[in-house]
C-alpha cells in the first residue's frame, strides 16, 4: 500500500461522510432540544429528489438546493407539529415520514418526468462542480502536507468544505451562544426553561427546523454532489447510519466528525479491498461490508462508555397536567 | 373410473381453453423499478412491443418491496394473467410454491431455473456476451487495467464478472480486472451513490475501462466513469445513449425479447414450459454497436469480437459459466 493509494482513501473517506455528517449534525440538534428524529432518512431523499428535479428544470444546481432545503424543512415542520404541538409520539412521525418520502419521491417524479420514479441526469451548472482550492501547486512540493492538501483536501464540492464548516458552527452555537444554551437545556430539563419564561415549544420547533436544514444539506449532497440525480430510495440508510454515528459520537459535535470519519473511512476501505488475503486466509467482502457495524458494537459496548442520550428526549413537554 | 378420468380430461380441457381464450399475459416488474434503463426496462420494453404490435393488453404490477412476491403472484395468477412472466433469480422460490397451486396458469421465469410443469425458466448465457465486452475492454484499455461493479454480491453477478475476465484476458492475460460488488442485500441494486464511489476507488487503481451489471447502481458507475474521462461498459439494455463518448458498448441481454416470446407463443398454443437458453447463437445475448459508439470502439475490436462470437457458436471457444460450480478460472471473488 503507496501512499498514493493511502491518500485515495482518504479522499473517498471524506466524500462517504459529508452525507452522514450532515444527517448526524440534523439529529444532533434535533435530540439535543429533546425531540427524536428517526425521519433523517425521509428528509435526505426528500431534499435529494428536488434539489435533482428542480436543478434539472432550472438549470441552476443553487435553485436546486434552495428547492431540497424547503422540501426538507417542510418535513421538519410537519415533524414538529405531529410531535411537539400534538405531543404525538416522536418515533412513529419520523417513520412515518420515511414512508411519506420514500413514495412521495417516486410518485412525483413519475409524474413529472415519466422515468419511472427517477429524475434526469443533471449535467454542468445543474451540478455541484468539485473545486480546487487556493495555493494547491505551490503547497504540492511539500513532503505529506503538499499532496495531502491536493488529493485529500482539495477537490470535492463545495458542500463537502460547508460540512466541515458546519461542525464547528454547530459546536460555537450550542456551546458558546445563549441560543444553544437554552437548546441544550431544554433537552435535558424542558420544565426548568418553562419555569424561567423561555418557550420550549419554540425552542424545540427552531431545533427541528435546523435539523431540517442540514437533512436539506445532506440530501442535496446525495443527487447534486456525489450523483448527478435522484433515484428511487436512494440515501440508502444512510439516515439511520448517522443515527447510529450520533449515539457513538455521545451526541456532541466534534465527536460527530470523529464517528462519520471513521464510518466514511471503514466504508472507503471496504470498497477498495473488497476481499484481503492474508497469508492464505481470504477474509470475505461481506465482512469487510459488516466491518463498520461490527466496530459500532465493539466500539460502544468497550471503549466509548455508556452514551446518556439528553435526558428528556422523546417526549413531549407537557406544562400541566 | 374411466368415466371419471374422462370427466376430469374434459374439465382440464374445458378449463385450458377457457384461460386460453379470455387470458391477457401478465408481467410483474421486479426491485429496481420499471425504468433501471436496464434488466426490467427491457421486458417492459418487449411487453410494450408486444402490446402494440398485436393491439392486445397486458396486466402489470411492479413490486415495491421484497414481502410483496408471493401476493403479487398469486394476486397475478388470479386475476387470470396467461402467461405471468416474473422477472428476475429473487423469485424462483417463491415462484415454486406457487406454480403448483395454479396449474392452469403457465409461468415464465427470467434468469433462473424452477423445475415445475407450468413453468418455462428463461436463462441467459450472459458469460458469452460479457466474454465479448470483456474482450472490447482489453482492446480498448491503454492502463492494462479494467474493472468490473456488479450489484448484489450472487452467483447470476459473479458470471457477468467471470465471463468479463475470461475475455480481457483472451486479448491480453497480463491484463488486471478488478471486481468489485455494490453491497450484499437488494439495497445494492439502486445505490448509484455507492456505485459511484466504487468506479472511482478502481479508476484511482488504474482502472479505464468500467463494466457495471448493477441495475440502477449503473448509472452511478456510468457517470462516475464520464466524469473521469475513462471508457464504461453498459449492461441489458443498449446504454450507449447515456453518455456517448463514454460508453464503449453494452452487454446486450434482450430480455424484451424472452418477454415477447413467452407472450406471443403463449397466444399461438406453442408456449413450452421447461428450460429456455438464450445465448450468443440465438441473439438472446450480444454487444451494443450504434451512432453513439461507433467513434469510440474501433472497428478492430469490433472485428475481433465478431470472430470470437463466430467460435463461442461453433463451441471453439468454451466461456466458462460461473454458476456451473461456483468457481471462475479468471478471476478470485
Amino acid at each position: 500500500m503507496d501512499l498514493n493509494t493511502i491518500l485515495q482513501i482518504f479522499d473517498s473517506t471524506l466524500r462517504l461522510a459529508t452525507p452522514l455528517l450532515f444527517a448526524c449534525l440534523a439529529g444532533l440538534f434535533s435530540e439535543r432540544a429533546g425531540v427524536f428524529d428517526i425521519g433523517l432518512e425521509g428528509k435526505m431523499l426528500i431534499s435529494a429528489f428536488f434539489s435533482a428535479a428542480i436543478a434539472f428544470t432550472s438549470g441552476s444546481v443553487w435553485i436546486g438546493l434552495m428547492a431540497g432545503l424547503l422540501a426538507s424543512l417542510v418535513l421538519s415542520l410537519i415533524h414538529g407539529v405531529a410531535a411537539i404541538t400534538f405531543r404525538g409520539n416522536q418515533l412513529i412521525s419520523g417513520v412515518a415520514l420515511n414512508f411519506l418520502a420514500s413514495g412521495l419521491t417516486v410518485l412525483i417524479a413519475q409524474n413529472w418526468f415519466a422515468q419511472g420514479g427517477r429524475t434526469p441526469s443533471v449535467e454542468g451548472a445543474a451540478r455541484f462542480q468539485e473545486i480546487a482550492l487556493p495555493f494547491v501547486e505551490t503547497l504540492r512540493p511539500v513532503p505529506l502536507i503538499g499532496p495531502f492538501y491536493a488529493e485529500v483536501i482539495s477537490g470535492h464540492t463545495i458542500l463537502v468544505y460547508v460540512g466541515l464548516a458546519s461542525v464547528v458552527l454547530t459546536w460555537w452555537v450550542l456551546f458558546r451562544t445563549r441560543f444553544g444554551l437554552r437548546l441544550r437545556a431544554v433537552g435535558e430539563n424542558p420544565a426548568a426553561v418553562d419555569t424561567a419564561g423561555i418557550s420550549v415549544v419554540r425552542l424545540r420547533f427552531a431545533a427541528v427546523m435546523i435539523c431540517g436544514l442540514l437533512c436539506g444539506l445532506a440530501g442535496a449532497f446525495l443527487a447534486v454532489g456525489l450523483n448527478a440525480g435522484f433515484v428511487k430510495d436512494m440515501s440508502a440508510g444512510r439516515g439511520f447510519i448517522a443515527l447510529a454515528a450520533l449515539i457513538f459520537a455521545k451526541w456532541r459535535p466534534g465527536l460527530a466528525l470523529v464517528a462519520c470519519l471513521l464510518f466514511g473511512f471503514l466504508d472507503a476501505v471496504s470498497i477498495r479491498y473488497q476481499t484481503i488475503s492474508l497469508g492464505g486466509m481470504v477474509i470475505p467482502s461481506q465482512f469487510m461490508q459488516a466491518l463498520p457495524y461490527i466496530l459500532t458494537v465493539v466500539i460502544l459496548a468497550g471503549f466509548v462508555g455508556r452514551a446518556i442520550p439528553p435526558r428528556a428526549g422523546g417526549e413531549a413537554y407537557v406544562k400541566e397536567r | 373410473m374411466t368415466i371419471t378420468a374422462r370427466f376430469l380430461g374434459a374439465t382440464a380441457a374445458v378449463a385450458l381453453l377457457a384461460g386460453a381464450a379470455s387470458a391477457e399475459p401478465g408481467l410483474i416488474i421486479d426491485l429496481g423499478g420499471k425504468f433501471d434503463k436496464s434488466f426490467n426496462e427491457s421486458a417492459f420494453n418487449g411487453a410494450t412491443r408486444w402490446a402494440t404490435e398485436t393491439g392486445g393488453t397486458y396486466i402489470e404490477t411492479e413490486l415495491a418491496n421484497e414481502a410483496q412476491r408471493e401476493q403479487t403472484m398469486r394476486r397475478m395468477a388470479e386475476r387470470g394473467a396467461n402467461p405471468v412472466v416474473v422477472l428476475g433469480f429473487a423469485n424462483a422460490s417463491t415462484l415454486e410454491k406457487v406454480a403448483p397451486d395454479y396449474p392452469e396458469t403457465m409461468f415464465a421465469i427470467v434468469d433462473m431455473v424452477v423445475d415445475q410443469p407450468n413453468v418455462q425458466s428463461i436463462v441467459f448465457s450472459e458469460h458469452q456476451g460479457s466474454y465479448l465486452v470483456g474482450m472490447a475492454a482489453a482492446l480498448t484499455s491503454k492502463t492494462g487495467t479494467v474493472s468490473f461493479v456488479g450489484g448484489m454480491d450472487v452467483p447470476l453477478i459473479r458470471k457477468f464478472a467471470c465471463g468479463y475476465a475470461q475475455g480481457a484476458k483472451a486479448v491480453n492475460p497480463d491484463i488486471t480486472v478488478i471486481a468489485n460488488m455494490t453491497g450484499t442485500t437488494p439495497a445494492a441494486w439502486n445505490d448509484p451513490g455507492r456505485g459511484a464511489e466504487i468506479a472511482r476507488s478502481q479508476i484511482d487503481q488504474g482502472s479505464d475501462v468500467v463494466y457495471a451489471a448493477a441495475g440502477g447502481t449503473g448509472v452511478g458507475v456510468l457517470q462516475a466513469a464520464a466524469d473521469a474521462g475513462v471508457f464504461s461498459i453498459g449492461v441489458d439494455s443498449n446504454q450507449n445513449y447515456l453518455h456517448p463518448g463514454s460508453v464503449l458498448t453494452s452487454m446486450m441481454k434482450l430480455v424484451d425479447q424472452a418477454v415477447y416470446d413467452a407472450f406471443t407463443t403463449h397466444a399461438a398454443g406453442t408456449f413450452e414450459p421447461g428450460v429456455k437458453v438464450m445465448d450468443l447463437a440465438n441473439g438472446g445475448v450480444g454487444f451494443a454497436v450504434d451512432d453513439n459508439n461507433k467513434d469510440i470502439l474501433s472497428a478492430d475490436a469490433i472485428a475481433a469480437m465478431e470472430a470470437a462470437k463466430a467460435k463461442i457458436i461453433a463451441g471453439e471457444i468454451a466461456v466458462h459459466d460461473y454458476t456451473s460450480d461456483d468457481t471462475c478460472p479468471a478471476l478470485t471473488f
